[in-house]
């Protein structure tokens, strides 16, 4: 009994701080949702979460990308020589890195690099009370700390995907081209002939979704962290690891919705 | 509802009273802690009324009501006529206007350089130019005593440097309400009364209506025009600091003699 009631009460109390963290980013999106249209627009602090988010990630976007195409293009010929369809490693190369590996890998690289950034900010902000200072100013913290990451997150993670996907593609090219000896003509043409609009589209929508969990999830822990300096950390490590979690279960969902 | 509150109240709910700041029956709980029991104070016109209590009393609690940082259980609080526990975000975003807050650790925004601190309120408020916000920041600067300081960031600053610049920021906007969490906490004695001498020159200066939370004596006579003293969620009384000096209320005695025998629990 004790043990079965443990267990159980255990499932109940995660159950409900999951309720519950999901209430209140509900709530956080409505705080933006009233706040994004009125006065002062503020444009500067979003090109600097852009900056932040977008251009500082591209160096470990792109060795990401480059990386996941060339071991792609070397695993898949390795396998692929066994039944003679070599001429297919561009395809596979392709179409992995558009419609999964480049959003996926994108993702979580960022919820490391700027997800952590955010939390452990707005965290250190909340616990030396400037979270406070700004809202006794008349200033709303929710636009003017976490819209313009939220933006930023949306607007960037679609733009670092396209750049993964294309030197993954361009890495899968050099490793089996210049490496593996497979036809250039057969390999570009393997590409194009199989690679769809779709697959792209699908994929950037899923980056889109992506870099919206990563600002959101991100903010949310650095705003509700507590606790002076332990505290902070706990929330940038929770922010890291929810993110990426998110990210892994959204994106079985979102393949079985888009394809 | 008491009888006394319901004098004044006109038919759309607008309190006109003369009082600035009014704490009503303020209950306020975190998860099973009671923390605010039921604080009733009234904040005049132009005064200076310092909230004693020790650590942990409720003291930065009291003062995130007054700006609707939090909101009370039960109870109202009243900020020149208006119900603050009331108010839209609309309205509260209006109202915090009138504020100046002086945050325990000054609370800068570590990415903006000092002047940009100071100039923030008007930055987000006002439509004056750069130079013009920059221009006001030099002056409440050189009001708290600092110069040539404007361009260094926060974390280049002293402690002391650090809470006058909050000061500066605080008064940047000619707020009508200054707010003081703790002014002179963790500053060495010649700085605290440095900053003590700030506080009554702004009221003479600015007229303001200021509520200091403290727990260092010295700087509660030098400053108060009244004293109120929180503790168990209360305000145990309120006197000028002539009459809490000699107040006959043990908790009161044992709180201003800093005695460790008394009715106040030492954890």
């Amino acid at each position: 009994m004790t043990v079965a009631g443990s267990s159980l009460e255990r499932i109940g109390q995660l159950t409900l701080k999951v309720l519950d963290e999901v209430g209140q980013l509900a709530l956080l999106v409505a705080a933006m949702g009233r706040n994004v249209l009125s006065r002062p627009w503020a444009f500067r602090l979003h090109f600097k979460q852009m900056e932040e988010v977008g251009t500082k990630s591209i160096p470990v976007v792109l060795i990401t990308g480059l990386s996941t195409g060339m071991v792609l293009a070397l695993q898949s010929y390795n396998g692929f020589q066994r039944f003679r369809a070599e001429s297919l490693v561009g395809t596979v190369v392709a179409l992995s890195m558009t419609r999964e590996l480049g959003p996926v890998l994108t993702g979580l690289m960022v919820a490391g690099r700027a997800g952590a950034a955010m939390a452990a900010e707005l965290g250190t902000m909340r616990v030396t009370e400037q979270i406070d200072a700004l809202a006794s100013m008349g200033v709303n913290p929710v636009k003017y700390l976490v819209f313009p990451r939220f933006v930023a997150g949306v607007l960037m993670l679609p733009i670092l995907t396209v750049l993964a996907d294309w030197i993954g593609i361009v890495g899968g090219y050099f490793v089996s081209v210049r490496l593996l000896d497979v036809n250039s003509t057969v390999y570009i043409r393997r590409t194009l002939d199989y690679l769809e609009v779709n697959d792209v589209y699908g994929g950037l929508l899923k980056a889109v979704i992506f870099g919206g969990i990563i600002s959101l999830i991100s903010c949310h822990r650095g705003f509700t962290a507590g606790g002076g300096a332990e505290g902070v950390g706990q929330a940038t490590t929770g922010a890291v690891v929810t993110s990426c979690v998110l990210i892994l279960i959204s994106d079985y969902f979102l393949t079985a919705l888009l394809y | 509802m008491r009888a006394d509150s319901d004098l004044g109240l006109f038919p759309d709910g607008v309190v006109v009273l003369s009082a600035m700041i009014e704490f009503q029956d303020v209950h306020k709980s975190f998860n099973s802690k009671v923390v605010l029991a039921g604080v009733d104070l009234t904040v005049e016109r132009g005064e200076t009324m310092v909230v004693i209590g020790g650590s942990g009393s409720g003291k930065s609690v009291l003062l995130k009501h007054v700006v609707g940082l939090m909101r009370p259980d039960q109870g109202r609080v009243i900020v020149d006529g208006a119900d603050v526990t009331a108010l839209n975000e609309a309205a509260l975003t209006e109202l915090r206007k009138k504020f100046g807050v002086l945050f325990q650790g000054a609370a800068l925004f570590d990415s903006l350089s000092v002047w940009e601190n100071v100039g923030f309120p008007l930055t987000q408020h006002t439509r004056l130019s750069a130079r013009e916000i920059r221009e006001v920041a030099r002056e409440k600067l050189a009001l708290v005593g600092l110069k040539g300081v404007e361009d260094l960031m926060p974390s280049e600053l002293s402690g002391g440097m650090k809470k006058r610049v909050g000061l500066a920021r605080a008064i940047a906007h000619d707020p009508e309400i200054l707010l003081y969490d703790e002014p002179t906490t963790g500053l060495d004695p010649i700085m605290a009364d440095v900053i003590n001498e700030l506080i009554i020159r702004l009221k003479q200066q600015l007229k303001v209506t200021s509520i200091a939370i403290t727990h260092d004596m010295t700087s509660a006579y030098k400053i108060a025009d009244r004293i109120a003293m929180l503790y168990q969620g209360k305000i145990q009384e309120v006197g000028t600091s002539d009459e809490i000096r000699h107040s006959p209320n043990p908790i009161v005695h044992q709180f201003i003699t800093g005695s460790a025998e008394g009715p106040i629990a030492v954890a």
